[in-house]
């Protein structure tokens, strides 16, 4: 699905990815955690194709393209969803409206046919029920006067509706309570085929024992670090980040 | 493909005037300059009576004692009135009594304009008074409207037909006096729309009248007089494109509202003569005195979506004379390149209970300076007036400006005035965030903008409305590959 080699990304000339390396195969789900500013979101970033970082080396194939070469429309249009840390508040404009216009937009480049009406309110109401949205909230300007939680549910919803390849997590667990948590955590798993894959960044172990990642990789300095399963996950909630970093720095 | 906000400003500067052409018909033109015989001869022309040109007269007398006026925040080389032609006819003399019979090439410029008028036929009685420079050639749906007496025609028109009610209500609003603008126009008008809804009357169309500079070098003088008598209610529409020019065209309109006890007038503007090129060269001078009169109960609504001109002056305002009678003002002012505009409301609150309504929209692109300017005016008798403001500006660049002048003058305790205002930036991160769902960049401007000009546009009739939509696009998109 996605094979990232060798990536460095810096930012106002600070390098923030420094050789990074991921393989991401249809049906995985894999989690990156790492410690503040290891470079998790920039990752997200880069991938999703925010322009304020130049990427100076390595190479991105998504599904045997240059993902690197495309806008960030057309990744987008590929299949590579991003869900938002922090999710955009667009004052006027409904999110119905908003992902109406996003699934044209996608089918367009695809040579498909614009979506009914029809079919795109019966998608709405389907989809929605998978993240227990209220069906107000779809009416309602795009994320503005969301809770916190809304707002990242708001984002699955999204994801639902436009049935990515790819699907990027960024931190979608902050902020969320315990039954948010659980929501959104549903919403992924019933998402879930092999045909798609999913990215989880997180902080935290909590998410994952809703989510149930294949691979767990530790990220810091810009680096893959450690690869491992969800024991890997678990071994550093209880040990903390301090024996990763030593263990880079001795090697 | 990468966009910065520089980059983005450098495609807006290169959005080029998409009705800019130029309709050949022979007219039938004054000398240039100003005179009190320029002002007989247009005069004579229209076949007016005496006290017309009486009225006229005094109105140049007056316009002689003033000076331009220097307050707004715009800047210009005043216009020059020993240069410009004062009246322009179109040739034909004859009125149509059919469509068929209208100049093939006339029906061109409609189509160009997006505004067949085989178009409003279908569509669901928009009866259109088609001002070409100052004249009106063509008026349909008349029967339609002169079954439940309502008048609706061109201003030279009313004056021949209607003298008593023309005579009654003009300059009652604005009086000559009022302005530098108001008065030469009141001199030199040529001509305008006409509109009077009898008592209790609904009309049951939106009324709509397309200006239009055509001839190179005329100052168009438009009079609009609407008067809706006791009960009645009617929306009107205005809307206005101009062809290319490379000399600065003078616009001094005057539009008078008269909203009777228990009336209502709703007046939607949709604003988009020639703004000059993108060096700030030539365009439109838009100078216009819009007021509006509510007597009790009454409800006059201005809406206006301002996207032409070089320069604009521009105050739709309500004198809230009766008790409990309502103004409101819901306007976006978009302007891009080396365009200006300071525009806004005045409400004054003479009655008790009166309630008046604000909401701007400015965006402000290219070397732009947008200004909002607003009066809300609370007199000693207006108890419990009521005055919400809202003013919110965009900015798309990082060399226009965008400015708010909002003036309150409250001579009564008992009065509730609030202002909000927000100045912003288009955000990258709202945009970002639309191209990472897959929507183009300019698709997501035309969808942010199009997103906060909501509330003003949701006021317009529906057809207007898309349209409306539709200019803000052509005004902003850029040429993104």
């Amino acid at each position: 699905m996605i094979k990232i080699s060798n990536l460095h990304a810096s930012i106002d000339g600070k390098e923030i990815l420094k050789g990074l390396n991921l393989e991401v195969k249809a049906g995985e789900i894999h989690a990156i955690m790492g410690p503040n500013g290891a470079g998790k979101s920039t990752l997200a970033s880069v991938l999703a194709g925010r322009e304020e970082y130049e990427i100076t080396e390595g190479t991105v194939d998504f599904d045997g393209q240059d993902l690197l070469e495309l806008s960030t429309e057309d990744r987008a249009r590929e299949g590579l969803f991003l869900a938002f840390q922090y999710p955009i508040e667009i004052p006027g404009v409904s999110n119905i409206n908003f992902l109406r216009t996003s699934l044209n937009e996608i089918r367009d480049y695809k040579g498909e046919e614009q979506i009914s009406a029809k079919d795109f309110l019966a998608r709405v109401k389907e989809k929605s029920a998978l993240v227990e949205l209220d069906s107000k909230l779809a009416s309602r300007s795009v994320n503005e006067g969301f809770s916190g939680g809304e707002k990242k549910r708001n984002e699955i919803f999204q994801m639902a509706m436009l049935e990515p390849k790819l699907a990027i997590l960024d931190e979608t667990d902050s902020g969320l309570d315990i039954d948010a948590l659980r929501i959104v955590a549903n919403g992924v798993n019933k998402l879930k085929s092999d045909k798609n894959a999913t990215i989880v960044i997180t902080h935290y172990q909590r998410l994952l024992d809703h989510i149930i990642p294949d691979f767990v990789h530790v990220l810091y300095d810009g680096r893959i670090v450690k690869s491992g399963t969800k024991e890997l996950a678990l071994e550093l909630e209880e040990k903390g980040y301090d024996w990763i970093k030593a263990e880079v720095e001795t090697h | 493909m990468a966009y910065t906000e520089n980059e983005l400003a450098k495609d807006l500067e290169n959005q080029e005037y998409k009705f800019g052409f130029v309709t050949d018909i022979e007219s039938d033109k004054a000398p240039n300059g100003l005179s009190e015989d320029i002002i007989r001869f247009i005069s004579a022309k229209k076949k007016e009576p005496e006290w017309l040109l009486d009225h006229r007269l005094q109105a140049f007398a007056t316009w002689k004692t003033m000076t331009e006026p220097s307050w707004a925040h715009v800047h210009y080389t005043k216009p020059n009135m020993q240069e410009i032609c004062f009246y322009s006819a179109p040739k034909q003399t004859k009125k149509y009594e059919s469509w068929d019979d209208v100049d093939p090439e006339m029906k061109e410029t409609m189509k160009k304009l997006g505004i067949s008028m085989e178009e409003q036929k279908r569509l669901t009685g928009v009866a259109v008074d088609f001002v070409m420079d100052s004249v009106s050639v063509a008026t349909s749906f008349k029967s339609k409207l002169n079954e439940l007496g309502i008048i609706f025609c061109s201003f030279s028109e009313a004056v021949q037909e209607h003298p008593e009610l023309v005579r009654k209500h003009m300059g009652t609003v604005v009086p000559t006096s009022d302005n530098f603008y108001a008065a030469l126009n009141s001199a030199v008008f040529t001509d305008g729309s006409f509109c009077y809804i009898p008592k209790g009357v609904r009309c049951p169309m939106e009324l709509s009248t397309y200006f239009r500079i055509n001839e190179g070098g005329t100052g168009q003088f438009e009079r609009t007089l609407v008067v809706a008598d006791e009960g009645s209610f009617v929306s009107y529409l205005e809307g206005c494109t101009a062809p290319q020019r490379d000399e600065n065209q003078l616009h001094a309109a005057v539009v008078e509202l008269i909203a009777l006890e228990n009336a209502e007038i709703k007046y939607s503007t949709v604003q988009n003569w020639y703004p000059g090129n993108k060096e700030g060269i030539g365009g439109i001078f838009n100078f216009v005195t819009k007021r509006g009169i509510c007597e009790r109960n009454a409800k006059i609504s201005w809406t206006q979506v301002e996207t032409g001109s070089a320069v604009t002056w521009k105050y739709p305002s309500c004198i809230l004379k009766g008790d409990n009678s309502v103004g409101e003002f819901y306007s976006v002012a978009v302007t891009n390149n080396y365009q200006q505009a300071d525009t806004g409301t005045k409400m004054i609150h003479l009655g008790k209970n009166t309630k008046s309504t604000i909401i701007s929209k400015g965006i402000s692109a290219g070397k732009s300076q947008n200004s909002y300017r607003g009066l809300v005016q609370i007199h000693k008798n207006a108890t419990n007036a009521r005055n919400f403001s809202q003013c919110d500006s965009l900015l798309m660049s990082d060399e226009c400006g965008a400015h708010t002048f909002p003036y309150i003058e409250c001579k009564n305790s008992s009065a509730k005035i609030e202002h909000e205002a927000t100045t912003s930036k288009i955000g990258e991160d709202q945009i970002f965030y639309c191209q990472q769902r897959g929507i183009n960049i300019e698709k997501a401007i035309s969808l942010i903008v199009n997103g906060y000009c909501k509330e003003v546009l949701n006021q317009l009739p529906m057809e207007f409305a898309v349209e409306a939509q539709k200019l803000l696009e052509i005004s902003l998109e850029g040429s993104v590959g």
